[in-house]
Order: C-alpha cells, then sequence, then structure tokens
C-alpha cells in the first residue's frame, strides 16, 4: 500500500488494518515518519520528533501481534503530544525558554492511558508559550503554518497538534483547551477538536495554565476517531482532586445512532461579533443539513456571552499568575547566571525565561488579584462566571446541544494580529465561555471559504453529555464530506 | 483607566517578573487598553450572584493517607539548575 495512502486514513482504518495483519505497526510508523520529513520544514507542527522511539514501540508492538498478545485500541495507531503534556524522558517544555531543557519525570494520566493502549507516540507538538495564544505565534521556538495555507497561522494554542492531523504527519492528536485551544485550531485546520467536559479528562501531568479552566481533549480527522481516543483517555484519576467520577460511557458503541427528537439551539449572541459571513453561511447551511435530518432548530439567548472575554482575561490570568509562579530558577528549568541574591534570583530567571505573552497575563493577573483590587476584577469576573453557566442551564433545559461558529473568521495571516493582544484575545469570543461553564464542546468541519481555508461548526452540551455531542456531530458528519477533505503539500 | 509605569512597575514586582525599559512602557500601554475592555465587566448587575470558583460540584476529595514510594532523590534532582549533594543549591538567604 502506498504510504501517502496510508497517511490520509483514520485511525480506526490504522488499527484494522494492523490488526488484520495488513500493514505492519512499523509500516504505518515509517510512513508518517516519511510525511513528517517531507512536510514539517514548511508546516513546523512538531518540536520534537524521537524516529527511533516510534519505531522501537511499532516493532515491539509487531512482535506482540506475531505472538498472539492482547492488543490495544489504539495498537499501530501513531499519535502527535502537545509539548504542554509530560512524558517522561521526553523533554516537555511547553514552547517557553524557561523549561527548554526540561525532561519529566514522570508520565501524564494520558500518556499511561494511550501506552496501556498500545498508540504509538509519534512526537510532541508546538504551541502558545505555557498555551496562552491563539496562533502558536507566542511559541519561543516556531511558528506552525496553517496547512491549507502556509501564509496563515493554524490557530492555537494547540496549533502544532491541529496542523500534524491536518497535514497527515498523525493521524491523531492530543492539545488542550483552557479558552478554545483545541477548538479554534481544529476549526482553522479544517478537522474535528473536542474540549471535554471540565473533569472528564485527567490533568494529571498537564501543565498547568489555569486549573479551573485547562482541560485535555483531542483532534482528529472524524468524529469516530475522536470517540475512539476519548474511550481510552477518559475517566477517573485519582491523582487529580478535580477528575469526576461519573462513568464512562462507550462513546463508539452508539455513534451512528441519530438522537431521537434532536432540538438544536441556536444563540443570537454567536452570530455577532465580527462574525465573517462565509464562515456564518457555510454554519447555517450546516444547520440545514441538520434540519433535514430531523432536527429541531430553536432560537436560545446566552444573554452573558458579550462579557465571556473579559470574565475569562481575569479568571485565566489570576490563576496563571498563581500557577507559573513555580518557575522561579530554583528546582528546574532555566535559572539567570547573573544575580544579587535569591529575589534577584527569581525575578531575573522569570524575566529572561518567559515570552511578552506570559509576562502580560501573569501581569494582568497579578494586578487582578492584587491588594484593592480583587474584588473590582477577579470576584466581579467568578461572579459573571456563575452568570455565564447559569445562561447555559437554562438553554439546555430547552433544547440537546447549542450550535453555532466556532471562530468568527477564518485563519489569518501570520503577523496580522501580533502585535494587537486585544485583537487576537477577540479571535476566541465564541469558544471561551465553554470553559468558563466547564461544559463539553467539540469543532467539526462544515466547508470552506472563497480562499480554500476551513470553517468550522460548534456544538456545545451540557456536563458529561459528550456521548449525545459526538453522536450529533457524527449525524452532521454522515451528511457531509468535508472530513475526508485532506490539503495538497 | 490607564496604569502609569510606577504602577507597572510595582506590578511586575510583585509578580517577581524583572522587565526591561521598553517592556514596562509597551506593558502599561497594553494592560491599559485590555483593563479598558475589561471593565465592561462592571456594567453587569452581580449584586445576588455568588462567585463561581469551579464548575464542577465536587467537594473535600480525601485519599487514605498511606506511605507510599516517592520520586527517588536523583531523578528529583535531574533538572536542578544546581544540584549541591541531595540538595538544591541557591543563593543564601540569610547574611552570616
Amino acid at each position: 500500500m502506498a504510504s501517502n495512502n496510508l497517511t490520509e486514513k483514520t485511525a480506526l482504518e490504522l488499527s484494522r488494518l494492523f490488526t488484520n495483519k495488513e500493514v505492519s505497526a512499523v509500516d504505518i510508523t515509517k510512513a508518517f515518519l516519511a510525511n513528517i520529513s517531507q512536510r514539517e520544514e514548511r508546516v513546523k507542527s512538531f518540536l520534537h520528533v524521537d524516529q527511533e522511539l516510534a519505531l522501537q514501540q511499532a516493532r515491539n508492538l509487531d512482535s506482540k501481534l506475531q505472538q498472539g498478545g492482547k492488543l490495544g485500541p489504539l495498537a499501530g495507531v501513531p499519535i502527535a503530544i502537545k509539548d504542554n503534556i509530560a512524558t517522561k524522558g521526553t523533554k516537555t517544555t511547553c514552547a517557553s525558554k524557561i523549561l527548554e531543557n526540561f525532561v519529566p519525570p514522570y508520565n501524564a494520566h494520558v500518556i499511561e492511558k494511550l501506552t496501556q493502549a498500545d498508540a504509538i507516540f509519534i512526537g510532541k507538538t508546538n504551541l502558545d508559550e505555557f498555551a496562552m495564544g491563539s496562533s502558536t505565534e507566542n511559541s519561543a521556538f516556531q511558528t506552525t503554518r496553517n496547512p491549507w495555507n502556509l501564509d496563515c497561522i493554524p490557530g492555537g494554542s494547540s496549533g502544532g497538534s491541529a496542523a500534524a492531523v491536518a497535514a497527515c504527519e498523525a493521524p491523531i492528536s492530543l492539545g488542550s483547551d483552557t479558552g478554545g485551544s483545541i477548538r479554534q485550531p481544529a476549526s482553522l485546520c479544517g478537522i474535528v477538536g473536542l474540549k471535554p467536559t471540565y473533569g472528564r479528562v485527567s490533568r494529571y501531568g498537564l501543565f498547568a495554565y489555569a486549573s479551573s479552566l485547562d482541560q485535555i481533549g483531542t483532534f482528529s480527522h472524524d468524529v469516530s476517531d475522536t470517540a475512539l481516543l476519548m474511550n481510552v483517555i477518559a475517566g477517573h484519576d485519582s491523582r487529580d482532586s478535580t477528575s469526576s467520577p461519573e462513568a464512562v460511557p462507550d462513546y463508539l458503541a452508539n455513534l451512528d445512532k441519530p438522537i431521537s427528537s434532536l432540538t438544536i439551539g441556536v444563540a443570537r449572541e454567536y452570530f455577532t461579533g465580527g462574525l465573517d459571513p462565509e464562515v456564518e453561511k457555510s454554519v447555517r447551511t450546516a444547520l440545514d443539513v441538520l434540519k433535514n435530518q430531523g432536527a429541531t432548530i430553536k432560537e436560545v439567548s446566552l444573554p452573558h456571552s458579550p462579557y465571556a472575554i473579559a470574565t475569562y482575561y481575569l479568571v485565566a490570568t489570576a490563576e496563571a499568575s498563581s500557577n507559573l509562579a513555580r518557575y522561579d530558577g530554583v528546582h528546574y528549568g532555566h535559572r539567570s547566571k547573573d544575580h544579587k541574591n535569591l529575589i534577584d534570583m527569581y525575578s531575573k530567571s522569570r524575566g529572561e525565561g518567559f515570552g511578552a505573552e506570559v509576562k502580560r497575563r501573569i501581569m494582568l493577573g497579578t494586578y487582578a488579584l492584587s491588594s484593592g483590587y480583587i474584588d473590582a476584577y477577579y470576584l466581579k469576573a467568578l461572579k459573571v462566571r456563575r452568570l455565564i453557566r447559569e445562561d447555559f442551564d437554562k438553554a439546555f433545559a430547552g433544547c440537546d446541544v447549542v450550535a453555532g461558529p466556532t471562530s468568527p473568521t477564518c485563519a489569518f495571516k501570520a503577523g496580522e494580529k501580533s502585535s494587537d493582544p486585544l485583537a487576537m484575545y477577540l479571535s476566541d469570543i465564541y469558544t471561551i465561555s465553554c470553559n468558563l461553564a466547564g461544559i463539553p464542546g467539540i469543532s467539526i468541519p462544515c466547508g470552506f471559504n472563497s480562499k480554500g481555508l476551513p470553517i468550522g461548526l460548534q456544538l456545545l452540551g451540557a456536563p458529561f453529555s459528550e456521548e449525545k455531542l459526538l453522536r450529533v456531530a457524527r449525524l452532521y458528519e454522515m451528511n457531509s464530506d468535508w472530513h475526508t477533505k485532506r490539503p495538497k503539500l | 483607566m490607564s496604569l502609569s509605569i510606577d504602577q507597572v512597575r510595582w506590578i511586575a514586582h510583585l509578580a517577581r517578573l524583572e522587565l526591561k525599559p521598553e517592556e514596562l512602557e509597551s506593558s502599561a500601554s497594553q494592560l491599559s487598553a485590555i483593563l479598558n475592555h475589561i471593565n465592561e465587566l462592571q456594567k453587569v448587575n452581580t449584586d445576588s450572584v455568588e462567585p463561581m470558583a469551579h464548575a464542577l460540584d465536587l467537594f473535600n476529595v480525601f485519599r487514605p493517607d498511606e506511605l507510599k514510594p516517592s520520586l527517588p532523590v536523583d531523578e528529583a534532582l535531574e533538572n536542578a539548575p544546581d544540584r549541591k549533594g541531595n540538595f538544591y543549591g541557591v543563593p543564601a538567604v540569610l547574611d552570616l
């Protein structure tokens, strides 16, 4: 089988080819490594690729299959991991100079789960430094490019993980989503990206940005692969005290069964705020597809949505200023060579190690928490956060999912927004409320604009309704073919 | 709403973040622009609203207090910028 055919396949197809002994794990891995070596110079998805380690895992799987050993659900499937998820013995940098040489002594919970599922780790992907950004331009090391147009950014912060899947450098990947960092790059790269309910996937080993919003999630070409990957990574972990004990359903089992009497909520507020007319047209057409499948479309209201960005940039930065206090040059990470005393060592190590956006968010969060301002900023934001959550609770009392665009525009050009932090923040206008409310959200491909750039449909669900959310996404996917498109690279 | 350079310098001190003079200036203008946007929140009536710190209704997650092996010293110190025996080396905190 030609290697380019292999790399365009989904994880489910690859695992079947492998377990049916039609293709070896080594051949699958070599096909993706070949794509990486041909495309990386242009796309720049990865920060580290360990070819030998990937091939060693593949050889082990091939012999396990030969010997008739029991194989996990991801046997023979390569996976790329965002570089803010701890991998024992492999560098984990958060795309920051402060962690440039950091090698974690432990694995994240999701890495253990993927190992048990027999996935093949193919590399660590680029991100905005500490997951703070919407374009990967805040990476200390490189800017990832959009596989559909190399002049454009892939979105962020999980831009490397999204671009790797879109460019067929890996069939699936993991990212993290604090304010849209999975759904926005999935939308901009024309693939599927799921942010699960807060607490659905353990955050153990995910480098914290904003702990009450952060959630690990998935990238894939289609919804079936999302379900497959969620079956592996979802579930309780005692090492994350916010991990939910809620039972995990089999997300794949009933995926193709439509929801009976499906009601889709459409929020007026998600069709304002600088929405590109071409994006709006594709999203409305997608809603018609679901309507033709029997769904009832109903208007719902999320009146506090206009306040989501302001709320987010207080809650997230306040938590970040506290979380990132650990990078002080004492136990690990960069330590300044030139310092007068201990405090000076902290300040210089952090001043030298952090990039501009990380500094900006630490400053904003420190200010929001400082004496005299905490009530007006941080506490005010926590109260508006509750109102945003209550908007969703009311909406879901009358509909199964809320649908709208994932991002107000398609991918923008590199450099276009990098000098204006506020303009960059506003690109997350439709994704941010989901994290504040702690609910699950998915972006699925629903078209292309006139320049050939992908457009994403966002579906949001009530807490722990991933099974339903995926079935609605799958219903759309079965009646469209956007998920089968691959960029020419 | 605009922040002065002195306010920015004070926040940077609280955050233990050394900023270069040009970073102090750009921070003042950028943070002021962001705060202007954030001040929109003051329009929302939150008089009878409880703050929401967390999306989950999970409280007091306990585990048994049992002895378990922890990270071996050598592994824990593997990433130390300055290892001194089984300790992290740091500048003196007290004048002796």
